[in-house]
């Protein structure tokens, strides 16, 4: 019997899922006795074409990690999920389109105009800007164009499950290996973490105050920080609104969650989840002590949406056209 | 047409004209035509009334022949049908929850004039509803039972109809009263328009029925400081401020008052407005309710700036004697309360005279306002019934009253006090009776609506009363000319508007018929019972005409001046009707709780703290064992705070899930 074929691929992504793979150390070894991989172009050298030769469905698991944000990131997720019988949405940005997700505050134009134009760092006279095609000497050479906005994978192609973080930790790693590997498969559609916050498992949670009353918002530089609650400290955390698993490693480690692993089942939009229980809970009542309590939270939809913009009910500003 | 349906969801789509109410600005063929298209839609109808007997009928009969099991009716207000339709539903064989209204009266025909526009609106309302009923769930009404013992706030005329009807029928009555007497602005008149019945004899009969009534707990100089719970289950907490006087031992003697260190009152009377003076320890008036004295503390020698000092002599408490009736220790206290029910008649403040600085109120001695008259002429006021002007002896030959002070004027109030046409007559008569003096009304519409009143018009016409229609424009000191003995008098500048030229006409008295307004605090007595009030201050009624006396909130009543201003026939007639609002709550034995509660999935919560400090209703608590939020489902009222406040989505709300609610919104959303 041949050993079932996985394989890992990034699509916009900073490469910290492919990190996490590799993080899984010793126990990587048991992983490859046990499956063939076809495809891993971070740690191996593979064709596409190879892919695209071999028959529909011939691959059992495909952990795509990062956002869809160019042509040739839709077209590989698309051939992989064509291939493949289970696809898994690998971390924040294929999740929940994750970092690259926050561009969807910009359009396009917006954007290439910046960095390769009126950035400081390129010189008068060498603004250039990428070229989809360039032909020279009768030979053309192509490159992927840029889309309007950053999608998750699950908005660009049937997602089977998801494993949530930025990364995600090698606990949660394994659990889905080891799920996939023993055939003992959640419902489709699952992300593999429990459906809880992150609340219930952090050490801080005793010390969290029964009336929050924020007077005030400081951001994790600005503040001494002691063993309490970090909301009780008037710093952000998302962990009420963020769903559990990661064994709260940030907050263990002193610093406030700022939401990875994306809500819970129940939750449509993370942010604005949050938002609401966070604002309720100001100790202001009148409009401009509200003002000056909230202009402790210079980015709000970097700190609530941080990860999950793409993938919110907000998704992107409003003029930005959702396909290329 | 290929519709989309991916259950067995049934939905009966019914569209109301309102006769003309809808229909004129709706086309209500075309919505029901719309609505058949989509999905889960089998049976689309217009009908001409859907609350009516026949509409209710064909709800029930379609829901048997279609085999619906779910309705969606588009018509007004849920406020006011969701009711009669859930209950239709439920008679057809239905869950009354499988039910969903769309208004397309008050959010659409009513505030539009585009009629193509309207029905756009409508066909949009109507998918929301349609989307969204295809989600809704079976639901059970609960029952919770009713305390039987009821509260009345407010011991004017309006409480104490109140406390005595609902007494009369065996319930137990708390009636706070935040003065040392009940009785309110109506122990202060002297006589009642039309019919010139003397105020006191009519009124401190029932008083006294109060104070005596074995179903009858008064609690007077005491205030509502607190409201928890819901109807049925309310606790009230009623702060009783000290009176310095033990009111059981108290038999109302009145010895102290005589033997008091002051030998001559000194004080400002309230009760008489001001033109009396009372000592430190008094009794507001005669038949005051109960017959229990007061210690001013801020008048008292034995205090200093409220505080208790011990230097006075104490005459009082010698006189008193045996019965101890006086401690100076007294503090204040706090009494909880449990009752089902709470009528608010918490009456009216008169408007403030100085305010209209044109009429010289509180700078010419002799403006006086209305209520001060009603004193001035009282048998048991200031004077003895002896109408004579500040300086305590000279009686006035002439008098002019002005209408409208403080009423039917953009400037200060804008509505109609409705009483002060029929007071303003009848003052003028009882200071023509008291004075013999030419007596000049100076009204802008002469207001008589009401039964003999247009009848007492035209007997003061016959009594000789002189009616100027004008608006007053000053009262004025400066005399134009000697010759029109406008010297040392009030000059009143009017335009008289049927004579058709500005009049000066001179006059010894001037009284304001300052009209009603909302009392200063009623907006913090509108937050502690979680009420709302009109834009002129005044607490609102569920609906003016079908439910006057309700408010919004359950087992809660308004009767009286509180609600808006009115005379003392409409406000007993509205203390009888809040009463037996609340006897038809509290015989019913029960409620039926709205099943749209929220609650937590216990193994979801995270106990994360966010709602616990949000419920306005304190229904969450935290379970400290298993760390984990816990709504009382009782206390519940469905406001939804905490569901959209719980980070991790782990409190979900009848009839309001998400469900529901995104598909709402996406019906609502879609475009065509």
């Amino acid at each position: 019997m041949s050993k079932p074929k996985v394989a890992f691929y990034w699509c916009a992504s900073c490469g910290g899922c492919e990190e996490t793979v590799v993080d899984l150390a010793e126990d990587i070894l048991g992983v490859v006795e046990k499956v063939d991989i076809v495809l891993w172009p971070v740690a191996m050298d593979f064709k596409y074409k190879d892919i695209e030769a071999m028959p529909d469905k011939s691959i059992t698991a495909t952990f795509l990690n990062g956002a869809i944000r160019m042509t040739e990131q839709e077209e590989m997720a698309r051939l992989l999920r064509r291939k493949s019988v289970y696809l898994i949405a690998y971390g924040s940005c294929a999740h929940l389109g994750g970092i690259p997700g926050l561009a969807n505050q910009f359009p396009r134009e917006q954007i290439l105009k910046f960095n390769y134009e009126d950035a400081p760092t390129i010189p008068k006279g060498e603004q250039t800007r990428p070229l989809t095609a360039f032909t020279e000497e009768g030979r053309t050479t192509t490159l992927p164009a840029l889309h309007n906005v950053v999608r998750t994978l699950d908005q660009v192609v049937d997602v089977d499950y998801y494993v949530p973080g930025c990364p995600p930790t090698p606990k949660i790693t394994r659990a889905a290996v080891d799920a996939l590997l023993s055939g003992k498969l959640p419902p489709k559609g699952s992300v593999i973490a429990p459906d809880h916050a992150l609340c219930d498992e952090c050490s801080r949670k005793d010390t969290k105050p029964d009336k929050w009353d924020f007077v005030e918002f400081k951001r994790p530089h600005q503040k001494l920080m002691d063993e309490k609650c970090f909301l009780a400290q008037g710093v952000v955390c998302m962990g009420p609104a963020t769903r559990a698993g990661c064994d709260a490693v940030c907050t263990e480690g002193g610093m406030p969650c700022t939401g990875c692993f994306g809500p819970t089942s129940r939750v449509r939009d993370q942010g604005a989840k949050i938002l609401s229980s966070l604002c309720s809970n100001l100790a202001a009542k009148e409009e401009d002590e509200i003002e000056a309590t909230l202009a402790g939270i210079p980015d709000p939809v970097g700190t609530f949406y941080r990860y999950g913009l793409a993938k919110s009910i907000l998704r992107r500003k409003i003029n930005l056209p959702a396909k290329s | 047409m290929d519709k989309p349906s991916k259950s067995n969801i049934r939905i009966g789509f019914y569209v109301c004209h309102c006769g003309s109410n809808i229909a004129a600005m709706v086309d209500c063929p075309a919505v029901a035509k719309y609505v058949e298209t989509l999905p889960n839609v089998v049976l689309s109808r217009d009908y001409k009334y859907m609350c009516s007997d026949p509409g209710q009928e064909l709800i029930q009969k379609d829901i048997a022949e279609f085999k619906l099991n779910r309705v969606v009716v588009a018509s007004c207000s849920p406020l006011l049908h969701e009711h009669t339709f859930r209950g239709a539903v439920e008679a057809g064989g239905l869950n009354p929850f499988f039910f969903q209204m769309v208004n397309i009266r008050e959010h659409d025909s009513w505030v539009h004039t585009d009629k193509a526009e309207a029905t756009a609106k409508a066909k949009e309302l109507a998918r929301a509803a349609v989307l969204r009923v295809a989600q809704h769930k079976a639901l059970e009404v609960k029952k919770v039972p009713i305390h039987p013992d009821a509260l009345v706030v407010g011991g004017g005329i309006a409480g104490i109809h109140a406390a005595m009807t609902l007494a009369n029928a065996g319930k137990k009555v708390f009636l706070v009263e935040r003065e040392p007497s009940i009785g309110g602005h109506m122990a202060k008149f002297d006589k009642t328009f039309p019919t010139l019945d003397c105020a006191a004899c009519i009124l401190t009969p029932k008083m006294s029925a109060v104070g005596t009534h074995p179903n009858i707990t008064l609690l007077s100089y005491s205030e509502v400081t607190k409201l928890d719970g819901y109807v049925g289950n309310y606790t009230v907490t009623v702060k009783r401020k000290p009176r310095y006087i033990i009111e059981d031992k108290c038999t109302g003697c009145q010895d102290c008052i005589v033997n008091c260190v002051y030998k001559e009152p000194k004080f400002r009377d309230e009760f008489n407005e001001g033109l009396g003076k009372r000592k430190p320890v008094y009794i507001p008036f005669p038949q005051a309710t109960p017959q229990v004295v007061a210690i001013d503390p801020k008048t008292c020698l034995n205090f200093r700036n409220g505080e208790l000092t011990n230097k006075c002599k104490k005459s009082c408490v010698t006189a008193c004697g045996e019965k101890q009736a006086i401690d100076f220790n007294q503090q204040e206290t706090f009494l909880d309360l449990k009752v089902g029910t709470i009528i608010i008649t918490t009456g009216f403040q008169t408007f403030d005279a100085k305010r209209m600085p044109q009429y010289g109120y509180g700078k010419y001695p002799n403006v006086y306002t209305a209520l001060e008259i009603e004193r001035l002429v009282n048998t048991s006021g200031p004077t003895g019934g002896h109408v004579v002007m500040r300086d305590g002896k000279t009686e006035p030959k002439s008098i002019g009253i002005i209408h409208c002070v403080g009423s039917r004027d953009k400037k200060t109030n804008r509505w109609c006090s409705r009483v002060c046409c029929m007071y303003s007559m009848k003052l003028a008569h009882l200071l023509k009776e008291h004075t013999g003096a030419e007596v000049y009304s100076f009204y802008i519409d002469m207001r008589t609506p009401g039964k003999g009143y247009e009848e007492f018009y035209d007997k003061l016409l016959e009594e000789g009363v002189h009616f100027i229609r004008g608006r007053v424009g000053e009262v004025t000191d400066w005399a134009m000319s000697k010759e029109e003995m406008e010297e040392g008098k009030l000059i009143i500048r009017v335009e008289d508007t049927l004579a058709g030229y500005v009049r000066r006409i001179p006059f010894d008295m001037v009284v304001l018929a300052t009209g009603m307004e909302a009392q200063s605090d009623a907006q913090d007595v509108r937050r502690l019972f979680n009420m709302s009030c009109g834009s002129e201050g005044f607490f609102l009624e569920r609906h003016p005409k079908l439910a006057p006396v309700s408010t919004f909130t359950e087992g809660i009543f308004i009767a009286g001046a509180c609600q808006g201003p009115r005379d003392i026939p409409d406000t007993v007639a509205q203390a009888g009707a809040a009463a037996a609002e609340a006897l038809a709550l509290i015989d019913k034995g029960h409620i039926e709780q709205e099943p749209n509660t929220a609650y937590i999935i216990e193994e979801e919560c995270c106990g994360c703290k966010s709602c616990l400090p949000l419920c306005p209703y304190t229904a969450i608590t935290f379970d400290t064992g298993k760390k984990k939020a816990v709504i009382n489902e009782a206390l519940c009222k469905g406001c939804g705070t905490c569901v959209a406040a719980c980070p991790s989505g782990s409190i979900v709300q009848n009839l309001f899930d998400d469900d529901e609610i995104f598909s709402e919104i996406q019906g609502v959303l879609a475009h065509e």
